[in-house]
């Protein structure tokens, strides 16, 4: 598996997936995606790009344990879903503060936090089965 | 029956039956600060709380009853509510004057100890939770309380948790009077179903309900098994003198005066309802007349103090049931009089015992002797309790005695085996009362582990105070008959009776008679005592088993059988379990509609496009890849071609987010399924044998051909288009989305997608530890299936 084409590419490819794993989250409220399509392609980019250059150079690029990023993740949710208290609404209840960014709306709100947990979540939890499993090919 | 008020100080009385635990939490920070001298600020609480009741004497006595409700849980019915009649008043004063003393004597018995304030703390907890089940006014409230009671003694029976005789005692007892609890409730809630009333008080307002119902033979042995459980009924007893492992001030507490004896606390309080039937006085006789001969005669063997003394204590307690059963006026008079004289007498021995272990070094009365000088007050306390146990003049324990013989003697039914039982065993307990009460005290002084001398005054408090309330309750005989004697016989009863005790009789009856021979056989006996001694260890030796193993082996055998089950439901072959889940699969989407005989008939197909029979075929060209794959990895990949197809079909029919997630999550199952796969020590090619191959292909066959028909089933429903009008119209108006599946994700269904990001979180964690796994190589196959069950729930969505 690791020609050197193979291995040139990888960081590339895996870059370019990750871009559009978070092109898709973002775009998941309108258009197809989300953050449970968009946590899956990362964490395809991840399983590519350890397949290439070695589950070590992945575990230093993402700097935090996957388990960890998956638990934070979870903690995102759990929190969004949390926010609408200070707002005397029950659990979960969405919010909506909308800003204008050069004349764009922008709008941000406690589903989109709400999906960026659920992307984390995914890309921490199948990235840390595929790179352990990787990892122990190499022993 | 005298109508119940509402008490009229119903928050103090919650409030002092709440207060030990308050006790409780506080206990082992005053003890850190004062040590062993806490004892005196602590048992400020059981005298307050006894106090409290006293103060409900009184207008008790006069037949009135008090109720104190608040809301606990109304939706269900179930209120805190306390129910203060002569029986409850009779057992909260017991309770928490014993328990003051009782605290005192921990104070000086557990000096020095380290964990001397979880000790006060769980002693505490323990009162608290008795006071509790004998106010129990509620059911349930009654049953949490009895819970407690096994939980919090557990907890002081296991206190000593180095020990391996103490945990096995303390699971022991937690697994019998446990075990009976379930009885307990199971039979609560068929009076709640037979009755509709969920009040004790409701209950005895119209108590012959119970009586001729259809449920009252299981309600009966529901009951019994709760209260026998208990109250250490045979075959039930052995738990009892187990729980002897427990520091002296436990079994002087629970094991003497209070926890045991709710059982019989139980029969009584439900006597007006259950009780006086023909299964009644047959039953409850029976089991507490074997209860009394077995505990006399194991008493007499033991040569530790504490052990004889418990063994009386089951004694004691199945002649308490036997005269609950017998259930005559004079029966329960006596039942309630010797039930009061024990709990003082049997408390005060209790703590003579443990006084005389931790000041002389060892308990067994082989090893004592001529301990008065050195120990005088302890002495006197011990003779005025032991000759109170032996029925002597003038003591409580005489006046019991007569009543009982006088219950037995006129008892409905065999009366005469009754009161020759009662004989014996009175006779016996005799013996057993002088043996703990002269042998370490009189006779040559025998020399003993430590110098032996005087306890401190928080050691014979207990043992003075009680023995001499022994005495004082039978000088004042009027007052103890109008005022606790005469006000519990009337909850037992069910209407008011008068009580008239004479301490001395006024003429020469039966009773008087019957107690004469008591005292001449139980002489008679002390002095063969270590020939009796003898006889009885060599019958039971060559008897050679009793519950107490009987108990072992029970729970040897069920672990036996756990275990057995286990390696059969878990026997750690992957393959079985695959076969398991996808043939109960098969079963259950093909079995009902076989039973219910509608397949559902073939759809029409659609005119489909050229490109889309291509793909159609691209996904049958990947199953046959599959199946003729020579080895696994080029069968995983032709899968992987299949799942591709049927992505592509999803965005064909306009599920573009499905087809999406399939793709992504086809990729992903290919890559983690060879990663494993390569890290598999597995032969590359699958050498099943035919056989085996075909039954799983049968069992493929049949999920795949039942999941296909019960879709085509459900596609032939008529199609319920509220909801997905409802998300039409609201996703973007209400939740500013206009991807409808997304919005559903993270807004309307935010709650289940949470739990499933939590699913997810932690399936990864999990097949993370089994990847780790590395000492166990059985193990190695099981992350493949970890390895699929994100993909699998990927693939759901």
């Amino acid at each position: 598996m690791r020609t050197i084409i193979f291995r040139t590419i990888a960081p590339y490819l895996a870059a370019l997936m990750v871009l559009f794993s978070i092109f898709v989250l973002l775009r998941g409220h309108n258009e197809p995606g989300g953050g449970f399509i968009g946590g899956l392609i990362a964490a395809s980019s991840l399983a590519i790009y350890g397949i290439a250059c070695g589950v070590a150079s992945v575990r230093r690029a993402i700097v935090f344990h996957p388990m960890a990023i998956s638990g934070f993740g979870l903690f995102m949710g759990a929190a969004a879903g949390l926010l609408g208290l200070f707002y005397k609404q029950p659990f979960m209840t969405s919010q909506w503060w909308p800003i204008y960014l050069f004349g764009v709306e922008i709008k941000l709100s406690t589903p989109l936090i709400f999906d960026i947990g659920v992307y984390l979540v995914v890309v921490g939890a199948i990235g840390s089965i595929a790179l352990a499993l990787e990892e122990r090919e190499s022993d | 029956m005298t109508p119940v008020a509402i008490d009229s100080n119903t928050l103090i009385t919650i409030l002092a039956v709440l207060a030990p635990f308050f006790a409780a939490a506080v206990a082992p920070f005053l003890t850190r600060l004062m040590g062993h001298n806490a004892a005196w600020p602590l048992a400020i609480v059981p005298a307050g709380i006894f106090m409290h009741f006293a103060g409900y004497v009184p207008a008790v006595a006069e037949a009135q009853t008090f109720v104190a409700i608040r809301d606990w849980a109304p939706a269900y019915g179930i209120n805190l509510s306390f129910y203060i009649d002569g029986l409850s008043t009779l057992f909260a004063l017991l309770i928490s004057g014993i328990g003051t003393f009782i605290i005192l004597y921990a104070g000086g018995y557990m000096k020095g100890h380290a964990q001397q304030g979880r000790f006060f703390s769980f002693l505490f907890l323990f009162m608290g939770a008795m006071l509790g089940l004998v106010l129990g006014n509620n059911l349930i409230t009654l049953f949490v309380f009895w819970e407690l009671t096994s939980i919090t003694s557990f907890l002081l029976i296991g206190f000593n948790h180095l020990k391996e005789r103490s945990r096995r005692a303390a699971v022991q007892a937690l697994v019998v009077t446990g075990g009976g609890g379930l009885l307990l409730l199971a039979g609560f809630i068929l009076i709640i179903t037979a009755t509709g009333q969920i009040e004790m008080s409701a209950l005895l307002r119209d108590p012959d309900v119970l009586k001729d119902h259809a449920l009252y033979v299981p309600i009966f042995i529901l009951i019994l098994g709760g209260a026998f459980t208990k109250s250490a009924q045979f075959p039930f007893h052995f738990w009892l003198p187990n729980a002897m492992e427990a520091p002296t001030p436990v079994s002087a507490f629970l094991h003497s005066a209070t926890m045991v004896k709710a059982g019989v606390y139980l029969l009584m309080r439900m006597h007006p309802l259950l009780g006086g039937t023909e299964l009644w006085t047959t039953v409850l006789p029976l089991f507490g007349g074997i209860t009394l001969l077995v505990g006399t005669i194991l008493a007499v063997r033991q040569t530790d103090l504490k052990l004889m003394l418990a063994y009386t204590t089951v004694a004691s307690l199945g002649l308490l049931v036997m005269l609950t059963g017998v259930s005559s006026e004079r029966a329960l008079e006596g039942a309630v009089l010797y039930l009061f004289a024990h709990s003082l007498f049997k408390g005060a021995l209790f703590m003579v015992a443990g006084t005389i272990d931790h000041e002389a070094g060892t308990r067994d009365v082989t090893k004592l002797g001529g301990l008065r000088k050195a120990m005088p007050v302890t002495f006197a306390a011990a003779c005025l309790a032991a000759l109170s146990m032996s029925g002597l003049p003038p003591f409580i324990g005489f006046i019991a005695k007569e009543v009982l013989y006088y219950g037995t003697w006129g008892a409905p039914a065999a009366a005469m085996a009754l009161t020759v039982t009662a004989v014996v065993g009175n006779a016996l307990m005799l013996v057993i009362a002088a043996a703990v009460a002269l042998k370490p005290f009189l006779g040559e002084k025998v020399k003993t582990p430590k110098e032996a001398h005087e306890g401190p005054l928080l050691l014979f408090s207990g043992p003075v105070v009680l023995s001499v309330a022994g005495l004082v309750a039978a000088l004042a005989t009027t007052a103890t008959g109008f005022y606790l004697i005469g006000p519990m016989l009337s909850s037992l009863v069910g209407e008011p009776q008068e009580v008239k005790l004479v301490l001395i009789p006024p003429y020469i009856n039966a009773p008087l008679i019957l107690s004469v021979i008591t005292i001449a056989l139980g002489v008679a006996l002390y002095t063969q005592l270590d020939r009796l001694r003898a006889l009885i260890k060599g019958v039971l030796d060559a008897i050679g088993w009793g519950p107490d193993k009987g108990f072992d082996q029970v729970i040897a055998g069920l672990v036996t059988l756990s275990g057995a089950f286990t390696r059969l439901v878990q026997g750690g072959k992957m393959q079985t379990y695959m076969l398991a889940t996808f043939v109960v699969i098969a079963a259950s989407v093909l079995v009902p509609g076989y039973l219910g005989g509608g397949w559902p008939a073939m759809p029409d197909f659609p005119e489909y496009r050229f490109y889309e029979w291509s793909v159609f075929l691209i996904a049958v060209i990947g199953l046959i890849a599959v199946l003729i794959a020579k080895s696994r990895l080029t069968a995983i990949v032709s899968l992987g071609i299949q799942g591709f197809a049927v992505a592509l079909i999803f965005m064909m029919f306009a599920a573009p987010d499905l087809a999406f997630t399939q793709l992504m999550v086809e990729t992903l199952s290919v890559v983690i399924l060879a990663l494993v796969m390569t890290r598999l020590n597995l032969q590359p090619r699958d050498r099943r044998p035919w056989g085996a191959a075909l039954a799983t292909g049968v069992v493929s066959i049949g999920v795949g051909a039942g999941l296909a028909l019960t879709l085509i089933a459900i596609t032939q429903q008529p199609f319920d288009l509220r909801l997905s009008e409802f998300f039409t119209e609201y996703s973007y108006s209400l939740a500013f989305g206009r991807n409808i599946v997304n919005v559903i994700l993270v807004d309307f269904r935010g709650i289940d997608t949470l739990g499933e990001i939590a699913v997810v979180c932690l399936t990864g964690l999990c097949v993370l530890a089994l990847i780790r796994v590395r000492t166990r190589p059985d193990k190695e196959e099981e992350p493949e299936a970890g390895a699929d069950t994100p993909a699998k729930k990927a693939e759901a969505r």
